[in-house]
């Protein structure tokens, strides 16, 4: 159940953000035509990230602090996105910002650049203080920022919430999102943790993949109305049949992408089989 | 859509395996990586029970045997990544992405070129160096290590350039001295119109900053560890200053790992 329900919604397989590159590097890999991408988090001035190492890899994952580099949403949609568009994929803008404020005028902005399909919210990034970002320490901070975010964005146009997959207060934040105006709740981003230096970074990759689950498990029992993408350790045809069998309208591609950039090709290839 | 440049992800296999001073030598059969290759450019392979991937400059593309053409890459066994990787038997099968990035831009006319390089890292001068054999190129080229063991080929070096020095930081071969004690005196000597370096960083800086001196384009391969070689990550941060005048940073293995010298801003990297 849950499946299929809106076509505006991505699914069942998309790009994570920030694991995608600006698209043209899948090119190579993927075919763009249809395909549900969300970009590396934009926001509304040129970020140029930390610098390295900012992926560092331990048992089972990817602890990474980039920074979120990114060109500013000025050359954002000068250039990346009508590249996006003209290649034919379905892109979802991640987008993240300082204040709620900010989230609204990159919310604004794109409601009316051509080719969006719809608007990822960045909501709890692993290292939000360091990359100064807004702070989301309370579920209700996240749904401040949705409501923010929905104004500005026509009612047809999906808002994914991307939040952190903290099994104690999820079931609490994908309900607030949700109330808030998000048409769909993304479980999540990464595990706040510490690259061996200290600096503050996100874990990722199949380590993480039970915490998701958890995750995933407590939201559709707590609410099953609420469409649900899951985002963590999907490698592979079981562990994303697993979340879309428990009724995720989409699993997120990220780690597995670095690890070999066909992953999505034959992931999609293999989930359209089966349908 | 995909174009004749584009890499591509393929099933390869380990077809020679041989240490030479502290490197090991491995020829890959990963069909349609050599077919593309271009000298700077480079692959990345899939590590048993690793995450993220293993960048590897390409020696050189050769044709061998039933395989085809085929890629020769140099492993430095550092860590631990790198030393699975050595110890991987004839036979052993493993994923390879490539070729990747930005390869060296050739002259169009056959002018005096000044090839630097340090260590495994040097590798792509190799390929460069006979495809600037080819235009007609003189190619003047120094070879350096800290010692003889991790010293790279450099009796092939002599098929394809017109003059070959070697420096070791032991004296164990060739001179003693650094590539930062002799660039200098060497783009005096050899006059070169293009300086082309692959090293690590304090030698790339040494030779981008001779050829400035001297009034000479240079161009550097840069290596910075590339978590996923394919610039889908942004893991691989490159400080450079662009025509505009404006600071930036770029992706290692997409925007380069071949770079302008005078672009590279050294004080950040």
């Amino acid at each position: 159940m849950g499946r299929a329900v809106n076509r505006d919604l991505p699914g069942p397989v998309m790009v994570a953000s920030g694991c995608g590159g600006t698209g043209r590097e899948l090119r190579a890999f993927v075919d763009l035509v249809g395909l549900d991408f969300a970009t590396r988090s934009i926001t509304l001035d040129a970020r140029t990230g930390g610098l390295g190492p900012r992926l560092v890899e331990v048992p089972g994952g990817v602890v990474h602090a980039g920074g979120l580099p990114n060109p500013g949403l000025d050359h954002f949609l000068a250039t990346e996105l009508p590249w996006l568009v003209r290649a034919g994929a379905r892109v979802f803008v991640s987008i993240a910002g300082a204040t709620i404020g900010e989230y609204a005028d990159l919310a604004r902005r794109l409601s009316s650049a051509p080719g969006v399909a719809g608007i990822e919210v960045n909501l709890g990034a692993p290292d939000e203080l360091s990359s100064g970002l807004f702070e989301v320490r309370e579920p209700y901070h996240a749904a401040s920022v949705i409501a923010a975010v929905r104004r500005e964005i026509p009612a047809d146009r999906p808002v994914l919430a991307k939040i952190r997959p903290d099994v104690s207060r999820v079931v609490e934040g994908a309900r607030l999102c949700q109330e808030a105006g998000a048409t769909a709740v993304v479980v999540g981003s990464p595990l706040p943790a510490a690259l061996p230096d200290g600096r503050e970074a996100g874990l990722g990759g199949p380590a993480v993949a039970p915490v998701v689950w958890r995750c995933v498990v407590e939201v559709r029992s707590a609410l099953p109305d609420v469409p649900l993408i899951a985002c963590g350790g999907v490698h592979d045809v079981a562990s994303a049949r697993r979340f879309l069998d428990a009724g995720a309208v989409a699993v997120q591609l990220g780690t597995a992408l670095l690890h070999d950039p066909t992953t999505l090709a034959r992931l999609r290839a293999q989930l359209q089989e089966d349908e | 859509m995909s174009e004749v440049r584009d890499p591509v992800h393929v099933d390869g296999e380990v077809i020679v395996s041989k240490k030479i001073g502290a490197y090991r030598h491995l020829t890959i059969a990963a069909p349609g990586v050599p077919e593309r290759f271009r000298a700077g450019t480079f692959v990345v392979v899939t590590i048993p029970g690793h995450l993220l991937r293993r960048a590897l400059w390409v020696h050189r593309v050769r044709e061998s045997g039933a395989f085809g053409p085929t890629l020769d890459v140099v492993v430095d066994p550092r860590g631990s990544g790198t030393r699975l990787l050595a110890s991987q038997p004839v036979g052993t099968r493993l994923a390879v992405t490539g070729p990747l990035g930005r390869a060296f831009a050739l002259p169009k006319e056959p002018v005096a070129c000044l090839l630097v390089g340090e260590g495994y890292a040097a590798a792509p001068l190799f390929p460069l160096a006979e495809r600037l054999r080819e235009r007609g190129c003189a190619v003047t080229l120094l070879l350096s290590a800290p010692d003889e063991a991790h010293l790279l080929s450099a009796l092939e070096a002599r098929r394809s350039a017109r003059a070959v020095t070697v420096l070791t930081a032991d004296g164990s071969v060739g001179q003693r001295g650094t590539v930062a004690d002799e660039v200098e005196a060497l783009v005096g000597r050899s006059r070169p119109d293009v300086v082309y370096a692959a090293g690590p960083k304090p030698v790339l800086h040494a030779v981008a900053a001779a050829a400035e001196r001297a009034g000479v384009w240079s161009q550097v391969a840069v290596e910075i560890e590339s978590p996923c070689g394919t610039g889908l990550c942004h893991g691989c941060p490159l400080p450079v200053m662009g025509e505009d005048g404006v600071e930036r940073v770029v992706r290692a293995c997409t925007e380069g790992p071949v770079v302008r010298g005078d672009r590279v801003r050294w004080d950040a990297l």
